[in-house]
């Protein structure tokens, strides 16, 4: 079993919903970034989303692509995220890590190669936005590899493509929870529970859904439906300026702390 | 090998080409594919199409021997493909005219663009208040800065020009901020993708929409002159007019292609646009072609003195043919670009958009090659009324 359906059965086991954070790697220090994602597992998270970092984002609102271009500047590049999950590992082997980005960093580098150093830094999955099912053939070399392919699901999903997504999905399936960009605020929560629960009807991977969840409240509204839920570009502002390594702790554990008592509590 | 079979069904051109956009796009992307697929087969489109763009564009425009300029590179002759009298001063509407036909037939009531010159900007909010649709133009903060005849014209035309103010802040941003109003208002909005880069199905309709520029122009050539060509020129930001002018030679093979890409500073300097001479593989924008990156993968920021040309990606289609080896793609630096553009002014009575000098400036060297029967035949894409500010600031000269 994998390390991502292992969180997954352990969360139903307990009857929890699960809690994704994503940050954008590097953003805001990277240095404090492998202290970030510890602290993150700490306050309550689950599973980490690590973005990396794209000149291009183009399905991120701007909150993200700030953090992205923050990190570049910063000469964030795959290689050293791969590095800061490799030490994350030696301290927790059990929190799996995704990885969310976009394809040309991956193509760049080399499926190949790519994939043999993911696997022996922890990466668990990829989730990589521009590459559809359809195109997804390229990715052949990390499946190999033992990386599990996230895919992603929308409002805009036709009946018969999502039936192919609730059968080719693995580790979990991102619902992304309306037609927009990260961070934007519009959530009709009846709307989105009645998908996820046709998802989860079809898929035997469990749903997480993303995109719009910004606190507490928002976060327990999906919970009540969803396996997990993903939260992103509130965690990314709420972290974005803090510089020293107290303050980021403080930030992550206060802004994730909440959300996981709500979640737990509800 | 039949070149003008592509791209496949799934939009592949080659290794190159396909649908990398994220999930929440597929569905719009099929539903414009099946819209295009019926209606480019439809006769009533068709007519609809050919007679917009003959008593709305002006069409056809006509090949125009360059003799004075002919005499003064001292080689074969060099023949215009004169783009830059078609109405809005570019081959843009070429494209924008079919898709907003698209769109309209699709029931789409709003239509977003994205542009770097402006020309696509204009030829798109041109289309859009003939149609009555809402208009919004993404346009990177220096671009705008750089163009700002072509901000204006647009917003006589009563389209809104959003200023794009990340990344380089130029076409690629402005690419990129498009796709994220289309994701966000998919439901009543059509995206006029100026060039033949994007997703599946962009780059051919988009190539569609403009290989009615080879098309006249091969039957123009041997209306007029009993033969084809020795060799094509057009320049390649993105690519859309030097396809448009390719495409219907694709399987004469005795016909040369030579696509002139923005050198800027020089190819070796990497202060430059030339994704298909100095890049490599890699997606961007939803497709695979020749990029400009790092080692990252980020793609990186562009130089031409043009903003048309100011592009890291080209559309997949180029990469193919540059592949195959039946395209040849070169640098053509700013300086030989305004040197192009004073010849041109001086010798023929044009002033040339500075993305078309790129073409006349490659055309002369071609000429240069050939015997003086020779033929070379340069897509002049648009024209330059747009570019005198940017020629004037280089100069020193106070307009």
């Amino acid at each position: 079993m994998t390390r991502i359906d292992t969180r997954f059965a352990q969360l139903k086991a307990a009857g929890r919903t699960g809690l994704i954070p994503f940050v954008a790697a590097g953003d805001p220090s990277p240095q404090h970034m492998v202290a970030l994602m510890h602290t993150l597992v700490a306050a309550g998270a689950d599973l980490i989303e690590l973005g990396v970092p794209f000149s291009d984002p183009m399905a991120d609102g701007p909150v993200i692509q700030h953090a992205s271009e923050r990190a570049i500047a910063k000469g964030v590049g795959l290689n050293e995220v791969l590095g800061w999950v490799g030490e994350f590992r030696r301290r927790d082997a059990d929190t799996p890590i995704v990885l969310m980005g976009y394809l040309n960093p991956v193509e760049i580098h080399g499926y190949a190669r790519f994939a043999q150093e993911a696997v022996a830094a922890g990466v668990d999955g990829v989730l990589l936005v521009d590459c559809p099912l359809e195109e997804s053939a390229v990715l052949q070399p990390l499946r190999d590899a033992g990386l599990q392919q996230i895919l992603l699901a929308a409002p805009t999903t036709a009946p018969v493509r999502m039936a192919q997504l609730c059968g080719s999905a693995e580790g979990f399936l991102y619902y992304v929870s309306f037609a927009g960009i990260t961070g934007a605020a519009q959530l009709s929560t009846s709307d989105i529970a009645a998908r996820v629960a046709d998802i989860r009807a079809r898929a035997s991977a469990p749903v997480a859904v993303g995109f719009g969840i910004r606190d507490a409240a928002s976060a327990v509204a999906i919970g009540k439906f969803a396996d997990a839920v993903v939260i992103g570009s509130a965690l990314v502002e709420s972290l974005s300026g803090a510089m020293d390594a107290a303050d980021i702790e403080g930030r992550a554990r206060d802004f994730l702390q909440p959300i996981r008592a709500a979640l737990d509590a509800s | 090998m039949d070149f003008q079979a592509w791209p496949d069904a799934q939009g592949r051109f080659g290794a190159y080409g396909g649908s990398y956009v994220a999930e929440t796009l597929m569905a719009p992307l099929a539903e414009l594919r099946e819209a295009y697929e019926r209606l480019s087969a439809d006769p009533g489109f068709l007519a609809e199409l050919d007679r917009d763009l003959q008593h709305y564009v002006g069409r056809p425009s006509p090949i125009y021997h360059a003799e004075q300029l002919s005499r003064h590179v001292g080689g074969a002759r060099i023949l215009l493909k004169r783009e830059d009298l078609n109405h809005t001063g570019a081959h843009k509407i070429n494209n924008t005219i079919g898709q907003a036909l698209v769109a309209r037939h699709m029931g789409k009531q709003r239509v977003i663009a994205e542009t770097g010159a402006g020309q696509h900007g204009v030829a798109t909010a041109t289309v859009a208040a003939r149609f009555g649709m809402r208009c919004v133009v993404y346009m990177g903060a220096v671009d705008i800065e750089r163009q700002k005849i072509n901000v204006y014209r647009m917003k006589l035309l009563g389209a809104e020009v959003v200023p794009v103010t990340s990344g380089s802040k130029t076409l690629k941003d402005a690419l990129n901020e498009a796709m994220r109003d289309w994701v966000t208002n998919v439901a009543d909005t059509f995206y006029i993708i100026g060039t033949v880069a994007g997703p599946h199905p962009y780059p051919k309709m988009v190539r569609d929409f403009n290989a009615i520029v080879g098309r006249e122009a091969r039957a123009q050539m041997l209306e007029q002159y009993g033969r084809l060509p020795d060799v094509l020129t057009a320049c390649v930001g993105g690519g859309s007019n030097a396809i448009g002018l390719f495409h219907a030679f694709l399987n004469d093979a005795e016909v040369r292609m030579v696509g002139a890409e923005a050198a800027g500073l020089g190819l070796a300097t990497g202060h430059h646009a030339a994704s298909l001479a100095a890049g490599r593989p890699g997606v961007l924008h939803g497709n695979r072609t020749y990029v400009l990156c790092d080692d990252n993968g980020q793609i990186t920021e562009t130089h031409s003195v043009s903003a048309g040309l100011d592009y890291p990606g080209v559309g997949p289609e180029h990469a193919f043919l540059k592949d195959a080896g039946r395209a040849e793609y070169v640098g053509i630096t700013d300086d030989e670009a305004l040197e192009a553009f004073h010849l041109l002014a001086r010798t023929e009575g044009i002033l040339a958009a500075l993305e078309s000098s790129h073409a006349v400036a490659q055309a002369m060297k071609l000429a240069r090659e050939l015997p003086k029967d020779g033929i070379v035949l340069c897509n002049l894409s648009g024209r330059g009324d747009k570019d005198v500010h940017t020629i004037a600031a280089r100069e020193g000269v106070e307009v």
